[in-house]
């Protein structure tokens, strides 16, 4: 009369279910193993590439700035000059930059929907490709700076940075791009970090009358600056790295000059120029610069994740 | 008694205002390329729309008036951008299920975590050199050189540390009771993860998953020697391993070209381009900020 309702059956599982289980873990492990691979894939293709490169001109390669494809002679130093330049100049534009805003950001100057608004379009300014931000750069900001530039060199065309003739093509026209590109990367983690300081140290600063900027200045900045400077570096590296931009407006030239408003080189924009065209011994040579640059880039982002994990706040 | 109340002039009230409106100002700056950029794309790229543009090749560079469409480009670019994700995702969620799922802390697991980190500051420039070297000088793809699969591969490694990045830690926040009771009741690993880890974390690998291909299809540098660039309409499979247009590297051509029709042709790419990655993120923000809506509830 009564008809029982089975709910469970017992049942052993299937050896071939054990085996799709094992089979999947390794597929998992297989397939995350392959990041490692490929990273380590790239410094070794990239190495023994260039390795023709290294044994001939050793690392006098990174002290002449000869480039010369018809005499076989290479040297890479106005273009890692340029990059090391190029970046470093930028970033010590956008560090302050980008701070400010974060601090605009995460103090309550102004309602949040205001704050979420500047936040978000800083954001999306990290989205817009490179290549399109070349293409703006070579028809608004160069007639936009143009005049500007002229200006710099006839009054301070003393300092060695500004002591040439502004062409239309310049190294302080890619510093300005990369500020539009380093300054997203900045803002954000330096945003991040100053949220995940404790309120409670803010509030001990106001408790004992601190102003909102000695707040800032004493107490909230020095307990973010290892997230800040994490993401310094990895702006640095950003930057070494960055390629169409700056190739596009850069003026793509390896004679070699201080001056910031002569046309310059990048690795990157070496590398972007000449690979699709060289044959022989320019090709080693070319990646011997791709493995410096690799190396730069390396150094910079690994030393950021040691700062990030060594001085992550421990609140 | 004057001290009770604030006094404008006091050093401190005075740097305090200085300091706001310094903040004020960056925050200016900072804001002001998005609208510069977006709204000269808007114009001068939105005024060469028309329908010519998505059916017709590219004419030569030259000094014609007609510079002709974007077809191939726009194809090609949807066509690298697909091979790059058919590579990426599957790898990435499939490192990242490890990572997350089955790693338990070790050396490997950690050694993995770093590299994907590093992998993910290699100059994208780097990876097109990388697949110049293993695939497009030994011609290991049947003999072709130049060709749009070459250009998916690099793509596909730029996308793979943002993949397994976004799953990692996508099922790192999967409640662990979930897991807990789907193994209680007898389920199996593999079970238990494709039917109740990776479902509930989907939408939070889909919008990192959005915005790694978005990313990865506003990206030139892997595809200038991999990819190249192709004047002509995309017909088959078999173009597949021969030089493909993307819109990126047409951009990066046309901007360089002397001649007007060629650059307003850039323009135009840019359009397209910026508004579809634009429209991307801004989907998958939203979308982000729903899921974290409904989490909370």
């Amino acid at each position: 009369m009564e008809e029982k309702l089975i709910l469970f059956k017992n049942r052993k599982r299937f050896g071939i279910e054990k085996n799709i289980d094992i089979i999947f873990k390794n597929t998992t492990l297989v397939l995350s193993g392959l990041v490692a691979i490929v990273l380590l894939g790239i410094i070794l293709v990239v190495f023994f590439q260039s390795f023709e490169s290294f044994s001939r001109y050793g690392l006098n390669f990174l002290v002449t700035s000869e480039w010369n494809p018809v005499k076989d002679e290479y040297g890479a130093f106005t273009a890692i000059y340029g990059t090391l330049v190029t970046s470093f100049l930028s970033l010590l534009i956008t560090i302050p930059l980008g701070v400010g805003t974060a601090i605009f950001i995460t103090e309550d100057f102004v309602p949040k929907f205001v704050r979420e608004i500047v936040g978000s379009f800083v954001e999306l300014l990290a989205a817009i490709p490179s290549v399109v931000l070349g293409l703006w750069a070579i028809f608004v900001l160069e007639p936009f700076f143009r005049d500007f530039f002229v200006f710099l060199h006839k009054f301070f065309g003393w300092i060695p940075l500004l002591s040439s003739e502004p062409t239309s093509r310049n190294s302080l026209l890619a510093i300005i791009i990369l500020v539009v590109m380093l300054l997203p990367i900045v803002t954000s983690i330096a945003k991040d970090t100053l949220n995940q300081v404790p309120k409670k140290l803010r509030n001990a600063a106001y408790g004992i009358g601190a102003s909102r900027w000695k707040t800032i200045f004493s107490v909230i900045l020095p307990a973010a600056l290892s997230g800040i400077m994490a993401g310094v570096l990895l702006a640095l590296g950003r930057a070494m790295g960055e390629t169409m931009a700056v190739t596009m407006i850069i003026g793509n030239s390896n004679a070699f000059s201080w001056s910031l408003l002569s046309p310059g080189y990048t690795i990157s924009s070496m590398l972007a120029n000449q690979f699709g065209e060289a044959d022989g011994s320019q090709v080693s040579s070319l990646f011997y610069a791709a493995f410096v640059l690799m190396i730069l880039s390396l150094v910079v982002n690994i030393f950021a994740q040691w700062l990030v994990k060594k001085f992550s706040l421990k609140y | 008694m004057n001290s009770l109340y604030y006094q404008k002039k006091l050093s401190r009230n005075v740097a305090d205002k200085f300091f706001t409106s310094l903040s004020f100002f960056c925050a200016l700056i900072a804001v002001l390329p998005l609208i510069f950029v977006v709204t000269y794309i808007l114009i001068k790229g939105g005024a060469q729309i028309n329908p010519d543009l998505f059916t017709l090749e590219p004419n030569p560079p030259g000094d014609d008036l007609d510079a002709g469409g974007i077809n191939p480009a726009l194809i090609g670019t949807l066509v690298i951008t697909t091979i790059a994700s058919i590579i990426a995702i599957p790898v990435g969620v499939g490192g990242g299920i490890y990572l997350a799922e089955y790693s338990k802390g070790g050396p490997f697991s950690k050694f993995v975590r770093f590299g994907v980190n590093v992998l993910a500051g290699v100059p994208s420039i780097i990876t097109g050199v990388f697949i110049y070297a293993l695939i497009v000088s030994t011609k290991i793809l049947f003999g072709s050189m130049y060709s749009g699969l070459a250009g998916g591969m690099a793509l596909s490694i730029l996308m793979l540390p943002t993949v397994i990045k976004t799953t990692d830690e996508g099922l790192k926040l999967v409640p662990n009771e979930l897991r807990y009771a789907s193994l209680g009741i007898g389920a199996s690993m593999y079970t238990t993860i494709l039917k109740i880890t990776l479902p509930a974390a989907f939408r939070s690998i889909a919008t990192g998953v959005l915005l790694g291909i978005a990313r990865a299809a506003g990206e030139t540098a892997p595809l200038i020697f991999t990819a190249l660039f192709s004047y002509y309409y995309i017909t088959g499979f078999g173009d597949l391993f021969y030089e493909m247009g993307s819109l990126a590297v047409l951009i990066y051509n046309f901007a360089l070209e002397p001649y007007d029709a060629q650059n307003k042709l850039a323009w135009a790419a840019s359009f397209i381009l910026v508004i579809s990655i634009l429209t991307v993120n801004i989907f998958s923000r939203i979308l982000a900020a729903f899921t974290e809506k409904t989490k909370r509830i």
